[in-house]
């Protein structure tokens, strides 16, 4: 009965408008199930067995006294696993050998795969797994790192280093120069919902019911492990609690298809906190040294970072912290290079704005280090040396809004009554202080397919292989559908997080949005060239599908980035160490806001999770083990609610020539944040923090103006 | 996951005969300690006795204003009973510093003063420790260590007590009852935890067997003017880097009565006598609290990365008395009752 209705009743303004999640109403009723929970008849489930030695070969896994314990099914373990093929090229790289598990008896790290106890219930192989022996041929490990320690080197990957000019020089002849060297710890993603999947064949096709970032992705790094039919292979990811980098194909996928295809029955094997933490990758530990050299007046002649960081024996993963800079800032001479060292330690991997956050961290504290010396206000100073085009590139930006968003940020953060002399002022045992950095991330993209459908009954349905990882993606997806369709959103039903969909880009890079929603606007023109030649909608519905390859390989090459300011009011109390944030503001340029409503949670998110960057996260990695000391939720600090104060995120104008003008919003918030906090610590107490994080040891060693001045 | 028994108890002496009859039972209380452990294979109990239904959820005053906890107390009741917050202000306090709402709500007075230590080693029965595997090694020595003992402690083991309501308790006395199959006995904190030494697995001077069923509070004036600070890493929902409970009594500027006590610096909750003996009787000046504290912590050994807690300390005891000197009893009292 439903003829094409799309524009003539002209239904817009989607996009722009405050929405609440389409499957919010599921989430917050527990209707919505998460791929740890999801009942499937026959269920067996997988416990993991880990390494607890840092470096070695296996001698033996004694699992005969095991497998005759109650509810077991079977011990997969290097001497019985399936083979898998670990040698091939995915969609981002070779993959992280720590999913080919069991190939073989070599140990690199403690926390390696070596066993899977399967059984009727997951209470069973859990007790059957912590009863299983397996015995190592130690050897000796290392896995401290520090700076500038042996063995570090630079990759020969494009991109690793870039330089322009002579440093030296321009550094000799630079009136004021700062040269300091900053560390951040190792930190981890940690998101709530551990990683889980489940994996049953279902006639002849390989069935997946996971937690991840992008379910082709993952579909197809199966494919190629099992070497299998990329047909063949369905994964599906509805609801994911948290990913953050950490939720590509990892172990218990691989180990879920190995035990369903040795059992021939469906197999879940999930993660637990404490195996999160050497399963999923990490941020790497990095020191980093910047040297920065400028006229009197702040305009710079030399930049420099020196970024280093680690990875395992077995895959080499770089986090990319001096390359914020080639973005940032220009200078006559400009040299960045990121630096690794391999160690007996599990891979590194991307990690909510991986170089960004450590990167920035050094990179806008020197700064506030050379606006010290040079008598500036950090805003200034960053004015002041405001490129016209990429620093390294040369290339025209798209649009670079930094300085709107220090104008905005100062305005309403009350910035020009600053007082910028350090230890001042004080508040009964609490010194305050007041700090700022500038955030960038860049705006990438990536091919998307996607098809839409003009169903019968007058609603329309997208189909696409997106991931909504909670971050809001499958309403800002239905917003977009809306105003490209022009009807209201309540008509649109978007599908997401199904490999059958066909390719699409993961969740990831802050380019999901940009990449989704591209492939949608173009499967809406589509359709709509389809329905404006008329006629009744047919019952199975009209189907537009559209690629983005080409439309992307045309897009000109420029300088694209998000931009940000950050703001941060702290307290702290030099006697006891103390540090509380009071205030923080971040205000950004990126872009066309779909959804303000959850773009606001996630700046406020990053915002949040830099707080606890810059106060509170480290894992701590015992020498003598290998391992960590700390690798639960009561050790590993992060912000709790008492933490977070009056926190506000906004955005200005960012008119871009881009096509769809949407630029990434997922990894920026937390970029700047550390970097603010420390400064305004400086500027409370006089003291520079180099270290993160700043804990209260740290500070009660570091001294400063005492507070309250009573009875020092 | 192990099996385990699990028994409900309503009557103490249906209590100590399960306790009796097997050595591997442990009492549950709100479980907010032992139940992790138990995820963590640190515990491994063969039954679980739950004694919240046990009749000592109590709080009565006891002659001369001293005031007698029942073990199954919780600790939001005991924070929010208004004689502990009229009387022992910094327990009231103390307790508020600890845990989260909903573990308050849960945890038992009885369970707080048996919780375990949250060194990282102990927790994670994948490593070493003298505490849960005897003679096996202490790896926080060379190891990870910011948040261990600077007081009381040997090579044998250097973790902390983690509990806040502890160190109030310590500062006032306290006397722990309990029952056992052959009548009920008594110990005052300062003898219910046992020195480390060379058997840091033996934590308490508790007999085999036996319930605590109360604590009681002997009447102490001076706790009516005292106070409860813990620092840590985090606003909240974090155990303390340091703690302290002070209470102080100045009469014509000179100091009749000082109670103080220290958290997170040794293995149980530390009475600072030292310093109170030096501070008796002599003035409530900066320069006397610093003094005392000097004076207590002289026995202070750190490791390599602990020793900001002596400062820390040193820096507690002069502003938690500074504050106490400066601020008038009913004021206090007042601030603590909002």
């Amino acid at each position: 009965m439903t003829t094409a209705t799309t524009g003539t009743t002209a239904v817009t303004g989607a996009v722009g408008t405050a929405h609440t999640r389409v499957e919010g109403l599921a989430k917050v009723t527990g209707a919505a199930r998460y791929a740890g929970e999801i009942p499937f008849a026959e269920l067996a489930h997988g416990w993991l067995v880990l390494s607890t030695v840092a470096r070695g070969r296996i001698r033996s896994v004694e699992d005969a006294p095991v497998r005759a314990m109650p509810g077991v099914l079977t011990v997969l373990h290097h001497g019985n696993a399936p083979r898998v093929d670990g040698d091939y090229v995915g969609m981002l790289g070779k993959p992280d050998p720590t999913v080919a598990v069991f190939q073989h008896d070599r140990v690199p790290y403690l926390g390696w795969p070596v066993a899977l106890v399967v059984a009727e219930t997951s209470e069973q192989a859990r007790e059957a797994a912590e009863a299983l022996v397996v015995r190592y041929d130690q050897e000796p490990h290392d896995v401290a790192f520090f700076a500038g320690r042996p063995g570090t080197y630079t990759p020969q990957t494009p991109g690793t280093e870039t330089e322009k000019g002579d440093l030296e020089a321009e550094l000799t002849a630079s009136a004021v120069v700062v040269d300091a060297e900053y560390t951040t710890p190792e930190e981890h993603h940690s998101s709530m919902e551990p990683h889980a999947a489940m994996a049953r064949w279902d006639s002849g096709r390989l069935e997946v019911v996971d937690s991840n970032q992008g379910s082709t992705w993952v579909a197809g790094e199966l494919a190629k492990l099992f070497s299998l039919d990329p047909e063949s292979v369905r994964v599906r990811s509805e609801h994911v609690g948290g990913a953050f980098g950490s939720k590509g194909v990892r172990p218990h996928q691989v180990l879920a298809v190995m035990a369903a295809t040795v059992l021939h029955r469906p197999v879940r094997v999930v993660l637990t906190r404490r195996q999160m933490f050497s399963l999923v990758g990490y941020r790497s530990p990095t020191a980093q040294r910047v040297r920065l050299g400028a006229d009197p007046d702040g305009r710079l002649r030399a930049l420099d970072h020196q970024a280093q960081s680690l990875t395992s024996t077995v895959h080499e993963f770089v986090e990319p912290s001096a390359s914020v800079a080639r973005a940032m800032y220009d200078a006559d001479a400009h040299h960045t290079v990121n630096q690794v060292v391999a160690l007996d330690v599990p891979t590194p991997t991307w990690m909510r704005a991986p170089g960004e956050a450590p990167g920035s961290f050094a990179l806008e504290s020197a700064l506030d280090e050379l606006a010290e010396k040079c008598g500036l206000d950090p805003i200034a100073l960053r004015t002041r040396n405001e490129p016209d085009a990429g620093p390294v590139s040369g290339l025209p930006f798209s649009s670079r809004n930094l300085l709107a968003c220090f104008e905005e940020g100062a305005r309403r953060f009350g910035w020009a009554d600053r007082d910028p002399a350090p230890g001042l002022r004080r508040e009964g045992r609490w010194l305050l202080g007041t700090g700022t950095a500038a955030a960038s991330f860049p705006t990438m993209v990536m091919p998307s397919t996607a098809a839409v459908t003009a169903e019968a009954d007058g609603t329309f349905t997208v189909r696409i292989s997106a991931a909504d990882v909670g971050t809001g993606a499958r309403t800002a997806l239905t917003l977009i559908a809306a105003d490209a369709l022009e009807v209201a959103p309540d008509r649109i039903r978007v599908r997401i997080a199904d490999s059958d969909f066909g390719p699409a880009m993961i969740a990831g890079g802050s380019m999901g949005t940009r990449s989704w929603g591209w492939a949608v606007t173009a499967a809406v023109g589509e359709l709509r060239e389809q329905l404006a030649l008329g006629g009744d909608i047919p019952p199975q519905g009209i189907t537009a599908r559209a690629d983005t390859t080409e439309a992307l390989g045309a897009l000109p090459e420029k300088e694209r980035h998000s931009f940000g300011a950050q703001f941060a009011e702290v307290a702290v109390d030099t006697t006891t160490g103390e540090i509380r944030v009071r205030r923080l503001l971040g205000i950004f340029a990126a872009g066309r806001i779909i959804n303000p409503l959850t773009a606001r949670s996630q700046f406020i998110g990053g915002m949040t999770w830099g707080l606890s960057m810059a106060l509170h996260e480290e894992a701590v990695r015992d020498q003598a083990s290998g391992g960590h000391v700390n690798a639960d939720f009561a050790g590993y600090h992060f912000a709790a609610h008492a933490d977070v104060p009056l926190i506000e995120a906004d955005w200005v104008d960012d008119p871009d020539d881009d096509p769809v003008g949407i630029k990434g919003i997922g990894e920026i918030g937390i970029v700047g944040t550390a970097a603010a906090i420390a400064n305004a610590v400086w500027h409370a107490t006089g003291v520079r923090h180099r270290n993160l994080p700043i804990r209260p040891d740290r500070v009660l060693l570091a001294g400063g103006e005492p507070a309250g001045g009573r009875h020092a | 996951m192990r099996e385990f028994g699990y028994r409900r108890v309503h009557d103490v002496p249906g209590a100590l005969a399960l306790l009796g009859a097997d050595p591997d039972a442990r009492c549950l209380g709100g479980g907010t300690n032992l139940v992790d452990l138990m995820k963590a294979g640190v515990e491994r109990p063969g039954l679980l006795i739950d004694v919240r239904e046990l009749p000592l959820d109590r709080i009565a005053a006891t002659d001369g204003g001293g005031l007698r906890i029942g073990a199954t107390v919780t600790n939001s009741d005991l924070a929010a009973h208004p004689e502990v917050r009229r009387r022992y202000p910094a327990l009231a306090q103390a307790v508020l510093a600890g845990a989260s709402g909903q573990l308050r709500n849960m945890a038992t007075v009885g369970g707080n003063l048996l919780q375990r230590t949250r060194c990282g080693y102990f927790t994670d029965p994948a490593k070493p420790c003298n505490k849960r595997i005897p003679g096996s090694g202490c790896p926080a020595l060379e190891g990870e260590h910011h948040n261990h003992a600077i007081l009381g402690a040997s090579e044998h083991c250097v973790a902390v007590h983690p509990s806040d309501m502890g160190v109030a308790l310590a500062a006032f006395d306290a006397v722990v009852s309990y029952e056992t199959v052959d009548g009920p006995g008594e110990l005052p904190l300062a003898e219910f935890y046992l020195p480390v030494g060379e058997t840091p697995h033996l934590e308490t001077a508790l007999p085999p067997g036996a319930l605590i069923t109360g604590v009681t509070l002997p009447p102490a004036p001076v706790a009516a003017h005292s106070r409860y600070r813990k620092v840590r890493e985090r606003a909240s929902y974090a155990f303390a880097i340091g703690s302290i409970a002070a209470a102080l009594d100045v009469r014509d500027g000179v100091i009749r009565d000082v109670r103080l006590a220290f958290g997170a610096v040794a293995s149980r909750p530390w009475r600072a006598r030292e310093a109170e003996r030096v501070l008796t009787g002599g003035p409530a000046s900066a320069e006397a609290f610093a003094a005392a504290a000097d004076a207590e912590l002289a026995a202070a050994e750190a490791l390599p990365h602990n020793g900001y807690k002596v400062t820390l300390m040193r820096n507690l005891v002069i502003a938690m008395l500074s504050e106490l000197a400066e601020t008038d009893p009913a004021e206090l009292n007042g601030g603590t009752a909002r």
